[in-house]
């Protein structure tokens, strides 16, 4: 394979979701580095904000009070959200696929992925995931400083850490505690009383039933408070400045970008270099990604396919290398289900764990077999657990039944036109017996030992087209497809 | 001589297959790994949260008919264990078991600072932690890691699901989640995927191209082992067609079989019951009932009833008081139900729920699940504990 190919479709993998199948010859002509530039440039736009949620929820929310009055809906009105945003918040996951597979600004959505696991929620109010999601994606490319800040005030956030209810006199010490272990130093750095000080300066950060933050001084305890040998009057915003004037919290975070992004076996001395920089530079992203994406390193053979595609990258990747148009797209939910990656519905408050996590035989099998699923538009066999959490006790029985629907066996099929003919165009110019190399280079980022000769009796022969086709499903059903 | 006899039995269908056999397994062959010992567990989830005060009824207690005035069970109605509690009506082949000494019940079971989200309690039941930590591994699949590290194929620890909980995913093992050993064979079947085994890597290095051909190798090779075995001595009896029959059928024959399987996984719910729980509880403890009965036969008749425990458990317990919809809300410490031909302390363990002393109208644990983990991986697996948990929790006495 063309050196720069392997090395472009490598940038496209980590910095986004996979190489857009139309551009192979751009693949081996340019260079990497002008390629990524393009990519980083496209991803500096500032993002359209995704707003799905019902406007009945809004309106339900938003209405006119009486002056001084506090909005309390009613228990069918609050069921009614819940009812609603289930929906909602599957429209927004679809959404967010959907801006994955078609949007240019690749390394924003990717890195935006990461942040979405990083500061991992789940609530089952649709306004709230998206504000985070939105604030994520505006930031995702820009300082930390703010990005933290500003996901630590959103109501996402603080209810689902129960800063809601960390008070004066009776904290909590949840948001703390997560600030601390997972989304700034990490475990080590801190004791018992550096989380019970900081709970306390976290004591009056509310949100309003809209999704508002809201800080409430008569909740808040103000005073004397020692956090990592710093005594004072501390507030909220006071303990997010002293953990990031923390080195420690650069390395943290650098470290688990490099692991997302580049190898799950961490490079420390790499690691220490990058994390200098972004601790100087006070802590731009976008100059932690050049100098990542623009280091020879990142091209190192040991970096090029030595990752296990999260779900939502594997399947955001078919999509982008066999455009299609996808029928009933919440299957796509049910895929995510079954391979343990949920948008919006991340395992804990850790986010998800990744790397070989994600495999196990049932997931493995599921994943080697969907590409023929689509390829025939054929039946989903397998079930998905019940997630109780939105579920909600089945209170409703119409929406009970509408999630039943999505586990029934046999019945989730995937219902998709792939676009062969935007596919196949690109293989015009290739030899007949160079089509077999050009797509397994173009799918596969990691030597395969199985030849064409191997694959003989299950390539469709009856003409060129149906011989591309069926070389792509069956390279796609392999194991080192679900590398990148 | 039963171990030699099934060894001989495992190695040969191995054995007989290894014409077929991928190059790749090979190299495992040696190792087909039975464990020490032939006690078998099967775990009983209740997902949801099954509410423990009305699936054992303290039908003297003031206070439960006080907090529960439309959802509470008559005395009359419950099937009564001793003087002071009975089981819930629908479970009647539980209060026969009871009746004949094969059934354990532990009350207040949970852990210190209880979480009342589904997916947060159930890590934490499902990984045994305690509740300020995460851990990205479950109990059983630790107990993989532990035991069969070297084995060829996982199936000592087997699921009864299209997807594999994450108790039964370890570090480095994970165990096989399968509905029907003929799906799964069927599956694995594919002749392309043979294809690829033949062909793909093989080095046993921890690369993850590696890993993958290794998890597709002990896939293809648990299907067919596991296949092979429910077909050995598949259950006659009659089961109910409900999911948890089927399911228990199927490990009531693999049970019977020569598989080397020391823990079988199974889940029933939706327990969690904020509306209308009389008639959605009474429905999921009938399918119990009726599939428990079958199953306890067909152990009884094969003479392992005494090597097999059943254990159940639920995210969480629920509230003492009924909420407004005929239902009740996520609350915390709990009942386990235990059964088996070989406990050594039978009946209600330990004290009823005190419903005087609530905190925050919620039941105190007095026992940590942990501890009846530790119970079972030592005393009935036969493993380390201390390696799978992580700490030494006191053991209980039930087996």
């Amino acid at each position: 394979m063309n050196n720069n190919q392997l090395k472009n479709q490598h940038l496209w993998w980590r910095a986004g979701f996979g190489p857009p199948s139309d551009q192979i010859k751009d693949h081996s002509r340019q260079k990497p580095e002008k390629m990524f530039h393009a990519i980083l440039k496209a991803s500096e736009k500032k993002p359209a904000f995704f707003d799905v949620a019902d406007p009945g929820i809004k309106e339900m929310v938003n209405q006119p009070m009486s002056q001084g009055k506090m909005l309390s809906l009613k228990p069918e009105e609050r069921q009614m959200i819940r009812k609603q945003s289930v929906q909602d918040i599957s429209k927004l996951n679809i959404r967010w696929l959907d801006e994955m597979t078609v949007s240019d600004a690749q390394l924003r959505e990717k890195i935006s992925l990461f942040w979405h696991g990083h500061f991992a929620t789940k609530t089952v109010n649709i306004l709230y995931d998206q504000a985070l999601l939105n604030v994520i994606r505006e930031h995702a490319l820009g300082n930390f400083r703010e990005l933290l800040m500003n996901v630590s005030k959103t109501a996402s956030m603080i209810q689902f850490l129960n800063n809601n209810q960390n008070k004066k006199g009776h904290p909590n010490e949840n948001f703390a505690r997560e600030l601390m272990e997972l989304f700034t130093m990490g475990r080590g750095f801190y004791t018992e009383t550096d989380v019970k000080e900081s709970a306390r300066a976290f004591t009056g950060w509310g949100t309003t039933f809209q999704g508002e933050y809201d800080f409430r001084p008569r909740q808040h305890d103000d005073g004397i408070k020692t956090f990592l040998g710093k005594t004072g009057n501390l507030t909220g915003e006071d303990i997010l400045e002293i953990l990031l004037a923390q080195k420690q919290t650069a390395v943290f975070i650098t470290r688990k970008i490099y692991r997302f992004f580049i190898n799950d076996i961490a490079d420390e001395e790499k690691i220490n270099v990058l994390a200098s920089q972004f601790y100087e530079n006070g802590y731009d992203i976008r100059a932690l990604m050049i100098s990542i994406f623009t280091s020879s390193w990142f091209y190192d053979p040991k970096n090029i396919g030595s990752q296990i595609k999260s779900p939502v990258l594997w399947l955001v990747g078919m999509r982008r290398q066999l455009p299609m148009e996808i029928q009933n797209p919440l299957v796509q939910i049910v895929l995510e289900r079954l391979l343990g990656q949920v948008l919006f519905s991340p395992p804990n408050v850790a986010g998800w764990p990744g790397g070989k996590h994600w495999i196990d035989s049932s997931s493995l099998m599921l994943r080697m077999q969907v590409p023929q699923i689509i390829f025939r538009s054929d039946a989903i066999l397998s079930k998905p657990k019940d997630d109780d959490d939105v579920m909600m006790g089945m209170r409703d029985q119409a929406l009970a039944k509408n999630i039943k629907k999505l586990r029934n066996p046999g019945t989730q099929l995937f219902q998709a036109k792939i676009l062969w003919d935007d596919y196949i165009k690109n293989f015009n110019e290739t030899t007949e017996p160079a089509v077999y190399d050009a797509i397994r280079d173009l799918l596969l980022q990691k030597p395969i030992p199985m030849n064409e000769n191997d694959l003989q009796n299950y390539i469709d022969e009856s003409n060129r087209d149906k011989r591309i086709q069926s070389i792509t499903i069956r390279l796609m059903g392999t194991p080192e497809y679900q590398l990148c | 001589m039963l171990i030699n006899r099934r060894k001989f039995l495992t190695l040969g269908s191995l054995a007989t297959s290894g014409l077929m056999l991928p190059k790749f397994l090979k190299a495992f062959e040696g190792s087909a790994c039975i464990l020490g010992g032939n006690k078998v567990l099967v775990v009983l989830q209740l997902s949801g949260g099954n509410d423990g005060l009305n699936t054992l009824i303290p039908f003297r207690n003031d206070i439960y008919y006080r907090e529960r005035p439309s959802l509470a069970i008559s005395k009359e109605k419950t099937l009564a264990l001793n003087d002071d509690a009975g089981i819930h009506p629908s479970l009647s082949h539980l209060k026969t078991l009871h009746d004949e000494g094969n059934l354990a019940i532990l009350n207040n079971v949970g852990y210190p600072n209880p979480d009342r989200s589904h997916f947060r309690s159930m890590d934490i039941w499902q990984t045994a932690s305690n509740s300020n930590e995460v851990l990205n591994s479950g109990w059983l699949g630790r107990y993989l890691d532990a035991q069969c590290l070297d084995c060829a194929r996982p199936t000592q620890v087997l699921e009864m699901d299209d997807m594999l909980s994450l108790a039964l995913s370890g570090e480095h093992m994970k165990g096989i989640a399968l509905r029907d050993p003929k799906r799964l064979y069927d599956t694995s079947q594919d002749p392309f995927f043979k294809k690829m085994l033949n062909t793909g890597t093989q080095q046993q290095t921890e690369d993850p191209v590696s890993y993958l051909y290794k998890v597709m190798a002990e896939t293809v090779s648990g299907a067919d082992y596991i296949f092979q075995q429910s077909k050995l001595r598949p259950s006659v009896t009659e089961y109910p067609n409900s999911e948890i029959g089927k399911d228990l059928k199927i490990i009531a024959s693999l049970i019977s079989s020569d598989i080397n399987t020391r823990v079988y996984y199974v889940s029933l719910g939706s327990f969690d019951t904020h509306v209308g729980q009389q008639a959605k509880q009474e429905k999921l403890f009938s399918d119990l009932n009726e599939a428990i009965k079958p199953f306890t036969d067909d152990l009884k008749s094969n003479h392992r009833f005494e090597d097999v425990l059943i254990m159940s458990f639920s995210e969480f317990g629920r509230r003492v008081g009924e909420n407004g919809s005929g239902g009740t809300d996520h609350g915390t410490a709990n009942n386990m139900f235990m059964i088996s031909g070989g406990l050594k302390n039978k009946g209600i363990l330990n004290e009823m729920p005190d419903l005087s002393k609530l905190t925050e109208g919620d039941l105190n644990q007095h026992v940590d699940f942990k501890r009846v983990y530790a119970t079972v991986i030592n005393k009935w697996l036969q493993a380390d504990d201390l390696k799978i948990l992580g700490r030494q929790y006191e053991y209980l006495d039930f087996i």
